[in-house]
């Protein structure tokens, strides 16, 4: 039997990639380890080693295609005994043989532009790229999330000397999401500084920068890590203003992808949007979209205040529109409404206004319209935005992709009940991540995370449908 | 249990202990110079009795407006350990360097030249205090003075001076970081952390550790594998200098080399200052873990204030002139405890100011 080769998956989130390069040709005897191809992704360009032996029969997938889909077969190889020339190609590639979860399938790194390839990119409604920051007219370009981040930081590092990116591979590597791609060419080693593996270490070092009248990023390759590093973010950059009578300043970025990822288990998927957002003298902002991504970051990096600034590895590859624009700046503590309607109101942020978007295509299609509000910042909440839409709606779901327990849409409930009880017709519901670590089994993973369906069925719910 | 007080082991003056126990492993790397006792003359002498006496009265009285009520919470004394700010203090340059220290602070405040009564009405949490009442006996700042604090968390100061010290070479200007703690914070894992960066990176950085014996209660002979502190540094290419702690011109002579070795681009560098404390760790520390006789032997025979006197002696100065410095730090010391003591609490709005430098 020939040996199929197929599309390797080279991280726990890709879901196709380019072939750039054939490194053997078809006749070629290859051996176990032999490197026979060059497999770039969104992050990185991966060589493609032989496991088995043989002699490479035929290749499937010419060098130079792109959007490759994990698993497509791309070369045959014939074992001993065959002979290369019998070898036929696949039928058909059976394309999507495992199951994937719903938040992988959706969510996950695309490159740019290739709307085809991304159903969900073709549902986000219109009003998501209708930015209310930004002049009427004012010309749009696609941008990945990963992208926007990039400018952001590159933008202000060109406009401030003090400026300056630290973390983990964030230089030579090109950082571990390949988020700051391209700034160590562009600013050189002294700005764009990679440390040793010692979260603790460089986030009381960027503390200390801060204090000492610099204004550094400091990217924690996840914000799982960070929590060896949670001292230095709470006890010495969250309360130093504050103890020292308003005397010392702390202008620091800390930033990074928070919550689930896809199927790397309890450790590494978590949300922290509400560990950090409880306590008073942090900002904490978790965007969705890719131009809340670069304008709340810019305005992240010029506050004066410690800003904790979470990102989604999920979201890093969609595209969304980008205001053209010198210096697009988006504000802290606003929230916004991405999508108008007036018989619920669905509350999120991050990821989960992607969900939201989704469901509320589904509601709408039943006669249910939807007020979708993206917070933006976790802290400090636009109260005003929420309030004011439950007012007109009465009935409020509230979506997150988190732990239920002492979480931002536990804080949302208790505002709406505190503030906005004479505004509501249905108790506020919420959908949000199961209350267990995160496993790692496909099945049990799509089980614990919320998605579109969980939150049409609360909004029915509330809506007595 | 050793019961005798390090200063007498701590031969100050002895080789430094790095290049004599050097193993085959490191023979060749450059070594600061063996520092010398500073030489320093009448006034100076006269500037480092009367700061440390400033010191030791500060915070004889705290301790006493502490029994008050007056002042609450945690209150660490720095009684015993004086020479060590004064004499590093004494060779910085105060307007290029940057000092981070932990929450044994109050003397540092007063080595920096901050107004004492501004310091006690922090010990009092008045509006007037340095931080107007809202950080304590265990933060305070000036960052006018480049004095950054005032730190609570152990060993957080260590990575936070890095940053400091990251920041002058970031921007070039000369300067350098000396970070304060004490041998409890130096088994915190992000001391060594920070010992990694700040060798990697030749950061200008003198980490200080206030070598008083005792982390809390417990000795460091009971918490440390490695007793000798100033060798931490070796697996990180950092050099360091045991000095006295106990005698300011020891001080000085072995701040003017690490100074030196700092300045010069060499990175960073530890002195580790065998020092004591007198007073238990905080006011609530009945100090059960020592005897009467130990703290006693060691204001008898290694004090500060009365060791710098023989060499004020040999000097000429003379008892009434000392006498004179004493009388005026009391009225010093009388005056700020008088203001800590009727000038105002916060106003209540105070609660809701300084949380965020913005408003959004």
């Amino acid at each position: 039997m020939p040996i199929e080769l197929k599309m390797p998956a080279l991280s726990p989130t890709m879901e196709e990639g380019t072939l750039a390069k054939w490194l053997v040709k078809e006749g070629d005897t290859i051996s176990a380890g032999d490197i026979m191809a060059e497999i770039e992704t969104d992050k990185a360009t991966m060589e493609f080693e032989a496991v088995d032996e043989g002699v490479l029969a035929k290749i499937l997938v010419p060098e130079g295609t792109d959007e490759v889909a994990v698993g497509t077969v791309i070369a045959m190889l014939a074992e001993e005994g065959e002979e290369a020339g019998d070898i036929e190609a696949p039928a058909e590639t059976p394309k999507e043989e495992q199951p994937v979860p719903e938040a992988a399938s959706t969510e996950q790194d695309a490159k740019d532009g290739d709307s085809s390839a991304k159903p969900k990119e073709n549902d986000t409604p219109a009003s998501l790229s209708v930015e209310p920051e930004v002049p009427e007219g004012t010309e749009m370009e696609k941008l990945t999330v990963r992208e926007a981040l990039r400018d952001a930081m590159a933008e202000e590092m060109r406009a401030d000397d003090r400026v300056f990116v630290m973390g983990e591979e964030v230089a030579e590597y090109q950082g571990a999401y390949k988020v700051t791609q391209g700034l160590l060419d562009e600013f050189g080693a002294k700005r764009v500084i990679d440390t040793p593996i010692t979260e603790y270490g460089f986030a009381g070092v960027g503390t200390g920068a801060a204090m000492g009248g610099l204004r550094p990023i400091v990217e924690f390759m996840t914000f799982n890590f960070a929590m060896q590093a949670i001292d230095h973010i709470i006890n010495s950059a969250g309360k130093t203003n504050y103890m020292s009578g308003g005397q010392m300043r702390c202008p620091i970025v800390f930033r990074g992808p928070n919550g689930a990822a896809s199927r790397v288990a309890a450790q590494h998927s978590q949300n922290y949007g509400p560990w950090y957002a409880s306590v008073p003298g942090l900002v904490v902002i978790a965007p969705f979209s890719a131009a809340d991504c670069k304008g709340l970051l810019k305005s992240a990096i010029r506050s004066t205040d410690p800003v904790v600034f979470l990102e989604n590895e999920l979201l890093y590859g969609q595209s969304f529109d980008v205001p053209k624009m010198d210096d697009f700046t988006v504000p802290i503590g606003k929230a916004k409404t991405v999508r108008s309607g007036d018989d619920v109101t669905i509350v999120s942020y991050s990821i989960g206004v992607g969900y939201a978007l989704q469901a509320a295509e589904k509601l709408a299609g039943e006669g249910i319209e939807a007020d979708v509000i993206d917070l933006r910042t976790l802290r400090p909440l636009d109260k005003a935005a929420v309030l004011e839409s439950l007012s007109r709606t009465n009935r409020m779901v509230v979506v997150e992709e988190g732990w239920p327990t002492c979480s931002i849409s536990s804080e949302i409930t208790a505002i709406c009940m505190e503030e906005g009880f004479d505004d509501l017709d249905a108790p506020v519901t919420r959908v949000t991540n199961e209350d267990v670590p995160m496993p790692y089994a496909a099945n049990l993973e799509k089980l614990a995370l919320i998605d579109a369906d969980k939150i049409v069925g609360a909004v029915k719910k509330v809506c007595y449908r | 249990m050793a019961k005798a007080p390090a200063p007498k082991k701590a031969a100050p003056r002895r080789k430094p202990a790095a290049s004599k126990s050097a193993t085959p492993a490191t023979p060749e790397r450059e070594r600061p110079a063996e520092p010398k006792r500073w030489e320093a003359d009448k006034d100076e002498l006269l500037e480092y009795y009367r700061q440390m006496l400033l010191i030791r009265r500060f915070e004889e009285k705290a301790g006493q407006l502490y029994g008050l009520g007056l002042i609450g919470g945690f209150c660490h004394l720095y009684i015993g350990q004086e020479a060590v700010a004064i004499g590093l203090q004494s060779a910085l340059d105060g307007d290029l360097d940057s000092v981070i220290t932990g929450y044994r602070d109050h003397g540092h405040m007063l080595a920096y030249g901050l107004d004492p009564k501004e310091i006690m009405a922090e010990l009092t949490g008045r509006a007037a205090g340095n931080a107007g009442g809202k950080g304590g006996s265990m933060h305070m700042f000036s960052v006018e003075k480049r004095f950054y604090g005032g730190h609570g968390i152990v060993g957080a100061q260590v990575s936070l001076g890095t940053g400091l010290a990251f920041a002058h070479k970031y921007r070039e200007d000369g300067g350098l970081c000396l970070a304060y703690f004490g041998d409890g914070a130096a088994n915190q894992g992000q001391v060594y952390e920070s010992f990694n960066m700040a060798s990697l990176w030749k950061l200008p950085i003198i980490f200080v550790i206030e070598n008083n014996q005792y982390a809390m209660g417990t000795s460091v002979n009971r918490s440390s594998a490695e007793e000798q502190m100033f060798k931490r540094g070796e697996s990180f290419r950092i050099p360091g200098l045991q000095v006295n702690g106990m005698d300011v011109l020891d001080v000085r002579g072995a701040a003017e080399v690490a100074i030196e070795w700092v300045r010069g681009g060499k990175g960073p560098i530890i002195l580790e200052l065998k020092t004591y404390r007198y007073r238990g760790h905080s006011m609530s520390d009945p100090a059960k873990y020592r005897s009467r006789e130990e703290v006693q032997s060691v204001r008898e025979k290694s004090d500060p204030i009365e060791g710098i006197k023989k060499d004020l002696d040999k000097a000429g100065v003379s008892e009434d002139e000392l006498k004179a410095i004493d009388k005026e730090i009391k009225g010093v010391v009388g005056e700020a405890a008088d203001f800590a003591e009727s000038s105002p609490e916060p106003e209540p709005e105070e609660l809701y100011t300084d949380v965020l430098v913005e408003q959004y």
